[in-house]
């Protein structure tokens, strides 16, 4: 980072500053060093503890043992860490339960929220004000832990994963900056398309959502970390141990510092680290977020503002 | 695709009647002024599709956001969940105890002391939490380079997107008792420790986890405000011979007043919400005294306890008291001059 930051570049690339307005006096050295810094360091808080995390699971159980304990600087490569979480047993099956509940929650909530952000978004519409409210109120008060709770457990959900996605699947915030969004789009080409005989089905599909793609991609990245991450619900609803997510593996094993099942013997014979073992989880659970996210942030501002503003 | 050549309908005529009105700021008087033209039967035809696309996401809030509320009865009874084979049926059919359940939160000493963390925390959010972030935009906001802003943004925000489990798992690879400083400790001859498991520091822990995951994300809001402040002001103010910092006492920080005063709101309303996921994942390892929040004592009560009235009723009394924070510090922005959460 930092040999990026304040290297004075040569011909004007894509890192080059923009030139200054005439008026803006130059910036003193010092204080361009030390904004340097202060950035560098900043990253270096937020980027070390993961460099640690990856390279220790892509270390092999003699580096781990030589070093006594998390690496550093990495010595050799070895994925088999990885190869034996993903070869079957209780991480790839936890794995492949939090793909599939973020796969089809975010596929439900992006469903139910983007229709209902389009039916609240045509202002001056039977109810939408009355709906809107009940949405609103929401947010000003939650009904408590143990009411939900009763409440998942009376409709029989427990021990399903519609335990996982239901409960959790509206936000309402989301569905205000989404409704902020389709607010946004020109009300003359909606017209338009509408006296053309376009039903709100049609406009919904043809005109806003391909307007929309920067707050769709913000709002499904939103909803898909939100059921990645979650955990609490998948710990109080579910007591089947073969159906629990990623991250309550990763709590049991890394928390918890339990063996996994299946490899334990691996370890125990001293064939695995059981350090590298727990790194590799971490980096399982990171991985899909950190790949994705970049992609989206040049949307975050818009999306993050155009909803909460317009009531 | 002109207006005037395509023949419109007389519902049609309203809608594209309606659209100014509504782009221009829906003001709720206006609105029912011109849509009371219409019939209700006609304007519900003209509008079904509109409702019925509503209807899922209302649904689900009305079952999980709204129903629950009802539930909160329990905590006025004596809930016995093995009454009936269906846990909604033994509402009916459990004793009545009026007010009991709080009497006895009242005269337990481990709820007065997860009032005390939760207090303690939040001021500790507020104090070392709540400025960075602000600092970090403005640091963010002088880099010219759009690449090595739009890097620094991408990693500042990452962590945002981790879950509570992975943050507590990664303080514990740094800070725990076989965490990379310990080790570099232990290596150099030194004592190790385990901060994660230390009862008189874990309130800063927490903090800084806080910090580690959320400042960055944090900026975001005040870049925007940033971006809003026109140009010609910071111009002006330099031919006027204003230095570098005079202009960011001057000019920025004034632009970033409604913010941060919304934000503040904001955050004492939700004072009684600490970091629930965050507390009762590290809550076994440094023990209630110094972990328990009021959501966890909850938790605590009603999930592992199964007390479920007892919790119920410490659930109602946070939630009564976080209504009344969040409308009073509402009150407090408007009588400030500032916007708030919602308008008078």
């Amino acid at each position: 980072m930092s040999a990026v930051l304040d290297k004075p570049v040569k011909q004007p690339g894509r890192w080059a500053a923009p030139p200054r307005p005439t008026w803006e006096e130059e910036p003193s050295k010092a204080g361009l060093a030390s904004k340097g810094l202060l950035l560098t360091l900043a990253c270096f808080t937020i980027l070390f503890p993961l460099w640690i995390v990856v390279v220790t699971s892509l270390s092999s159980r003699k580096t781990i043992d030589e070093v006594g304990g998390l690496v550093v600087i990495p010595r050799d490569i070895t994925f088999v860490a990885y190869q034996e979480l993903l070869s079957g047993g209780q991480v790839q099956r936890a794995t492949l339960v939090s793909l599939g509940v973020t796969v089809v929650g975010t596929l439900f909530s992006m469903t139910v929220s983007v229709l209902c952000a389009y039916g609240l978004s045509r202002s001056g519409s039977l109810a939408h004000r009355g709906i809107l409210m009940t949405l609103l109120a929401t947010m000003f008060f939650g009904a408590g832990l143990i009411p939900t709770y009763l409440l998942v457990q009376a409709l029989g959900l427990t021990d399903t994963y519609l335990a996982l996605i239901l409960p959790s699947a509206v936000s309402v915030f989301n569905i205000l900056v989404l409704r902020g969004f389709f607010m946004g789009i020109s009300p003359e080409l909606i017209d338009s398309a509408r006296i053309d005989g376009a039903g709100d089905w049609r406009i919904l599909w043809k005109i806003v959502l391909p307007l929309s793609r920067a707050v769709i991609a913000v709002i499904t990245l939103f909803y898909a970390v939100g059921y990645w991450s979650a955990w609490f619900n998948a710990s109080i609803y579910l007591s089947d141990q073969d159906m629990m997510p990623l991250q309550n593996v990763m709590i049991q094993l890394v928390q918890e510092q339990q063996r996994p099942v299946g490899i334990a013997t691996q370890i125990n014979t001293g064939q695995l680290s059981p350090l590298a073992i727990q790194m590799a989880v971490m980096v399982l659970a990171l991985l899909p977020v950190a790949v994705l996210s970049p992609f989206v942030q040049r949307h975050f501002k818009k999306g993050m503002l155009t909803g909460a503003v317009k009531g | 695709m002109s207006h005037s050549t395509v023949p419109r309908s007389k519902a049609e005529a309203e809608k594209t009647d309606e659209t100014p009105v509504a782009s221009g700021g829906a003001t709720g008087a206006k609105d029912r002024g011109r849509s009371g033209k219409l019939s209700l039967r006609l304007r519900f035809r003209r509008d079904r599709t509109l409702i019925l696309m509503t209807l899922p996401a209302v649904l689900l809030v009305l079952v999980f956001n709204y129903i629950p509320i009802l539930g909160n009865v329990v905590a006025f009874q004596e809930y016995d969940p093995y009454l009936s084979d269906n846990g909604f049926v033994a509402m009916f059919e459990s004793p009545w105890v009026g007010l009991d359940n709080f009497e006895r939160i009242f005269e337990d000493s481990a709820f007065w002391q997860a009032v005390q963390n939760t207090f303690v925390l939040f001021f500790l959010q507020l104090v070392l939490f709540f400025p960075i972030p602000i600092l970090l935009a403005l640091l963010i906001n002088s880099v010219v380079r759009p690449r090595v802003r739009a890097v620094a943004q991408a990693i500042m925000y990452l962590p945002h997107f981790f879950s509570w489990v992975l943050v507590v798992a990664v303080f514990q690879q740094l800070f725990g008792g076989a965490g990379i400083i310990a080790q570099t400790l232990r290596q150099h001859g030194y004592d190790g420790f385990d901060l994660m498991t230390d009862p008189d520091i874990f309130k800063f822990l927490v903090t800084a986890e806080g910090i580690w995951k959320d400042a960055g994300w944090g900026i975001i809001v005040f870049l925007a405000a940033l971006a809003s402040v026109p140009h010609d002001l910071y111009e002006a103010a330099a031919m006027d011979g204003a230095s570098r910092w005079r202009r960011m006492w001057h000019i920025t920080l004034p632009a970033l007043r409604p913010v941060i005063a919304l934000l503040l709101v904001l955050r004492v309303g939700d004072a009684l919400t600490v970091g629930f996921e965050q507390l009762l994942l590290q809550r076994d390892a440094v023990g209630p005294g110094a972990a328990e929040v009021l959501d966890t004592y909850v938790w605590w009560n009603g999930i592992r306890n199964q007390d479920f009235s007892y919790a119920a009723a410490a659930g109602l009394i946070k939630g009564m008291v976080g209504l009344a924070l969040v409308l009073t510090a509402n009150k407090v922005a408007h009588l400030m001059g500032e916007q708030g959460v919602y308008q008078k």
